[in-house]
């Protein structure tokens, strides 16, 4: 009895190592719908799709035989440049024309990577190489595997580097001014819609490295692959609390845990269930996420 | 340039309502019309482009003798991997080109949204690849030409307890495919009736799923001797690939869904070794009828062949050949010529079709290695 | 000739099951402004329980009579799950809604794949077959009846008020909450009836026929009619419907293609023309809608 106690208490941390390695991927794509839901009040629905563009380009560069180091920047501007020829394209347009037909637009932009993606590389598959060892370090009955610490390593070194851009430069100055109010952030000088192409190109490299990330986690890479981790990293960034940066990684790690909880002690056939239901319940019971304050709505 | 020229026509097909309207059967009279569904876009599209990949090697070869002095032309429609669109397609094919029989499709899900359909307007449709039991008790136009799950699935539990010595099994399956659930069911049985224990839980996946870690160290802590994964190639190579970085080492048996290239490619050098599986057929059969096919597809398509190309190939085949025997070019007759098919010796395995209208064939078991499927023996049913 | 009509009826049939489809989801997107993606959801619990009934409960009367039965079933199943989605997801505004409806779309199909009774992933088989054009087009007419009425009455006023400002509406005494669940109840009822005519003409239903997917081709339906206009979502179902149609005689090549053609069709209508082909106005077909024009 006790035995199987002790076993149950390392499996648990084990799914929790699980969980933080899985919930680093959805936390770096949180951030990128947060700061643009923050800045323009956009659920950008082809966030996901970043994410997945972000992978077939580390794929790619991978398989060019340069080195990692080179890989993560390189994927991250090209998957960064997308998102801005989009965003000038599509989303700047429609940027006045309401929230609904905003929505309706991301939708259409997700849709045409899907499936231009499927038309353009082909539906199935790609193996991803990973260009090192995989490496596991056991600890009592829990192992870590190097890409699992690498993803970790990753998600945090970019955190704090967004933190500190956000906080301590210019720019950074600029997008919170423009995030609180755009037509004041204008008129003080800030060319805004110079710093929401740059919230974007942000948002979206960040889904570039977590798509390299995931390439490297899982070895495979496919057209459709940002579908539902767009959706996860959606629920995450609402459970921490929409527009907030601490909550969209906050959201991001309670989901990967949550998701590899269920599966570990429950099954895996609820596991998107189970995200949902958390939305759901979220959205009910505290709107403004773990980490908002309450708004009231204003006419 | 034929895109051009089929517009207008068609466009007036469908858009007149006229009840003399336009005339359907300006096809040559030399031609037989022969329907194809499958998934050429969508989720398993590799499956549908593998199998019309056989079917035209093998429409080459009837083409050059011919039938009855006829030749067969077909007319290929893409269900999009979808159920509804299978029913379209078919729809079509039997109302609009009035086909003589259809070829199709392979996910037993889209071949059921189809056969009724096809038994309503009595065209004799044949799937080459469907294996869910249920596909062939849609009535008695509908047939196959490959085994059915209850078969492979005994094959496995034999091979589990008598080849490999195991007594304890765990079974992994994907929950949201009736293909995997099935398999799943009769291993259990026919292990359990062979003196093996199967442990109680069921370990499930979703299709799409990427990690398996947290699911596989879950599975260890029953140490399972062997661990069956009744699936198609792209999760089940993840599977492995996974299992044996977590130092997993019971053999993976697998089936016919796993058959593809792309196993060796997610599963990696490592995952690979040491697993079976169950197929239709092996390109390192020797069988000289199977290593002229092997030749000629390479020759062709400058890849291996798959089991999907193999049972495409088959299933116009058998086509062709009921088309010989029947008495007359119509679809009744060669309801009845495909129904009564006897020996007919295909590629994967000597075809007959028993009363329910199942091919009643041998499947191969192979060890899957890095260099690809090697082949282990046969099983006659 | 008559090969021909075999395969046009049915596709007419379904047609107007999308026409039905779209009507309840203009009625809850284009008239009364509640963002929902979850419409297939609806669809696929009409469709489910309209095929249960036909499996396990149907008695041995006359066919017509076990669809209109089968209709009901449906319509009221898929009103009630309407109620329980409405009434918490309707305390939330715009881009959240849609969020909260994608989610509870994803959990129907989910819970049915793993209902072993319903088929799971197996798909439910066997569904008698009751559905004829007839059937289809008489609950096209009678919900257009319903709809084109409903609008020209007071409820019909109070839920586009809704639309075009809740907290204006809300001021002038309008109870917005329930026109909004009431707008959801209602579209969820027609999407019940759809299912229900859908499952009795497909004979065969599986979860993966009802994914985000469908509702996103609901929906850019009543988007290319012109949200909010009856007619606009009538026209919007037919061109969706028999356009994949068309399609398949250009050759597989352009069928392809179609899910990039929608999805550059959402963008380009984003764009060029946010208010569909008939923006909010209505075609006048034989003096249908002339009545309350005045």
């Amino acid at each position: 009895m006790s035995q199987n106690f002790i076993y149950l208490c390392y499996d648990i941390l084990q799914y929790l190592v699980n969980g933080l390695a899985q919930g680093s991927i959805y936390a770096l794509v949180a951030l990128g719908y947060t700061m643009v839901y923050g800045i323009i009040k956009l659920i950008n629905f082809a966030h996901g799709e970043f994410y997945m563009i972000g992978a077939f380009i580390g794929l790619y560069l991978v398989s060019l035989k340069l080195p990692l180091y080179l890989v993560f920047p390189l994927a991250m501007i090209s998957s960064g440049l997308i998102a801005v020829i989009v965003e000038r394209l599509v989303y700047k347009p429609i940027r006045y024309a309401g929230k609904i037909p905003a929505l309706i637009t991301a939708l259409g932009a997700s849709l045409f990577f899907q499936f231009g993606g499927q038309l353009v590389i082909g539906a199935d598959s790609k193996s991803f190489e990973l260009p090192y060892q995989d490496k596991t370090y056991i600890l009592g009955e829990v192992s870590v595997t190097s890409t699992q610490l690498i993803i970790m390593g990753v998600t945090f070194f970019l955190m704090l580097f967004l933190w500190w851009l956000v906080k301590h430069t210019k720019i950074g100055k600029a997008m919170r001014a423009t995030s609180f109010n755009r037509d004041a952030a204008e008129l003080m000088g800030i060319n805004t819609d110079m710093i929401i192409s740059f919230t974007f190109f942000l948002g979206a490299s960040l889904a570039g490295a977590a798509g390299v990330l995931v390439g490297m986690y899982t070895n495979t890479v496919n057209p459709l692959m940002g579908m539902i981790p767009g959706l996860k990293a959606f629920i995450a960034a609402v459970l921490g609390g929409i527009g907030i940066i601490p909550g969209a990684v906050l959201g991001g790690l309670v989901l990967g845990v949550a998701e590899n909880l269920v599966v570990g002690l429950w099954v895996s056939t609820y596991r998107d269930a189970v995200a949902f239901a958390i939305l759901i319940l979220i959205l009910l019971f505290k709107p403004s996420g773990l980490l908002g304050r309450p708004t009231g709505e204003k006419v | 340039m034929s895109l051009i020229k089929m517009l207008p026509k068609n466009l007036f097909i469908a858009l007149t309502l006229t009840i003399c309207g336009p005339s359907f059967s300006q096809v040559n009279d030399k031609e037989i019309l022969v329907g194809t569904v499958f998934p050429m876009t969508g989720g398993i599209a590799t499956y549908g482009q593998e199998s019309m990949n056989g079917i035209n090697l093998a429409l080459k070869k009837i083409n050059h003798e011919g039938v009855k002095g006829h030749i067969i032309k077909l007319i290929n429609e893409d269900n999009k991997s979808e159920a509804i669109e299978t029913a379209n397609a078919v729809r079509k094919l039997a109302h609009i080109d009035k086909v003589i029989a259809i070829l199709g499709s392979v996910a037993s899900s889209h071949t059921l949204a189809g056969a009724p359909i096809a038994q309503e307007a009595k065209v004799p449709l044949l799937t080459p690849a469907s294996t869910n039991e249920e596909v062939t008790k849609k009535g008695d136009y509908i047939a196959r030409t490959c085994f059915t799950d209850g078969f492979q699935g005994e094959v496995m539990a034999k091979f589990a307890k008598e080849n490999l010595k195991k007594m304890k099994a765990a079974i992994i399956v994907e929950a949201s495919s009736d293909y995997s659930k099935g398999l799943a069911k009769v291993f259990r049985e026919s292990f359990t009736k062979m003196g093996g224990t199967v442990i109680a839980e069921e370990y499930s996946y979703q299709s799409g799923d990427t990690d398996f870690r947290t699911l596989l160290r879950k599975l260890s802590r029953s140490k399972p001797e062997v661990i069956f994964l009744p699936g198609y190639y792209e999760e089940a190579g993840l599977i492995l690939n996974q299992a044996r970085s977590m130092d997993i080492t019971a053999p993976f048996l697998g089936t016919d869904g796993w058959d593809s290239p792309k196993l060796q490619e997610k599963a990696g050098e490592k995952g690979i070794v040491g697993n079976y599986m169950s197929s239709h057929f092996s390109a390192e059969d020797t069988d000289t009828l199977v290593s002229n096919f092997v030749k000629e597809y390479e020759a062709a398509y400058k890849q291996k062949p798959g089991a999907m190309a193999a049972l495409g190939y088959d299933g116009i085949m058998v086509i062709a050949d009921s088309l010989k025997r029947a008495k007359t070019l119509t679809r009744s007759d060669l309801q009845k010529a495909i129904v009564t098919t006897k020996n007919y010796k295909g590629i994967t395995g000597n075809i007959t079709l028993d009363k329910f209208r199942n091919a009643k064939k041998s499947a191969v078991v192979l060890e899957t290695t890095p260099h690809g499927n090697e082949f282990k023996f046969k099983v006659s049913p | 000739m008559s090969g021909f009509f075999d395969y046009l009826i049915p596709l007419l049939s379904n047609v107007g099951i999308f026409i039905i489809l779209a009507l309840g989801l203009n009625l809850i997107n284009g008239i009364c402004g509640q963002f929902s993606l979850g419409h297939a959801g609806f669809w696929a619990v009409g469709a489910y329980a309209a095929g249960a009934y036909g499996l396990y409960f149907a008695p041995e009367i006359p066919n017509f009579i076990n669809l209109f039965i089968s209709c009901l079933v449906g319509m009221i199943t898929s009103a009630l799950f309407g109620l329980a989605i409405g009434i918490p997801c309707l305390r939330l505004r715009g881009d959240y809604l849609a969020i909260a409806t994608l989610g509870f779309g994803e959990i129907i199909r989910i819970v049915i794949m793993n209902t072993d009774k319903l088929g799971g992933p197996r798909g439910m088989t066997n569904i008698p077959h009751w559905t004829n054009i007839f059937w289809v087009y008489a609950w096209v007419i009678l919900f257009i009846f319903i709809i084109v009425n409903f609008l020209k009455g007071p409820h019909g006023r109070a839920m586009i008020s809704v639309r075009e400002d809740e907290i204006a509406s809300e001021s002038m005494g309008i109870n917005t909450f329930k026109y909004k669940t009431m707008a959801v109840v209602i579209g969820a009822a027609m999407a019940g009836v759809a299912g229900a005519l859908f499952a009795h003409g497909q004979q065969f239903l599986h979860p993966n026929n009802f994914t985000f997917m469908w509702s996103v081709i609901i929906l850019l339906m009543i988007i290319l009619g012109g949200l909010g206009s009856v007619t606009g979502a009538i026209l919007g179902a037919i061109i969706l419907t028999i356009l994949p149609e068309l399609l398949r005689f250009m050759g597989t090549t352009i069928a392809e293609w179609r899910m990039v053609i929608y999805s550059l069709l959402l963008i380009a209508l984003m764009l060029w023309r946010p208010s569909g082909i008939l923006g909010k106005r209505e075609i006048n077909l034989l003096g249908l809608f002339k009545k309350g024009k005045t």
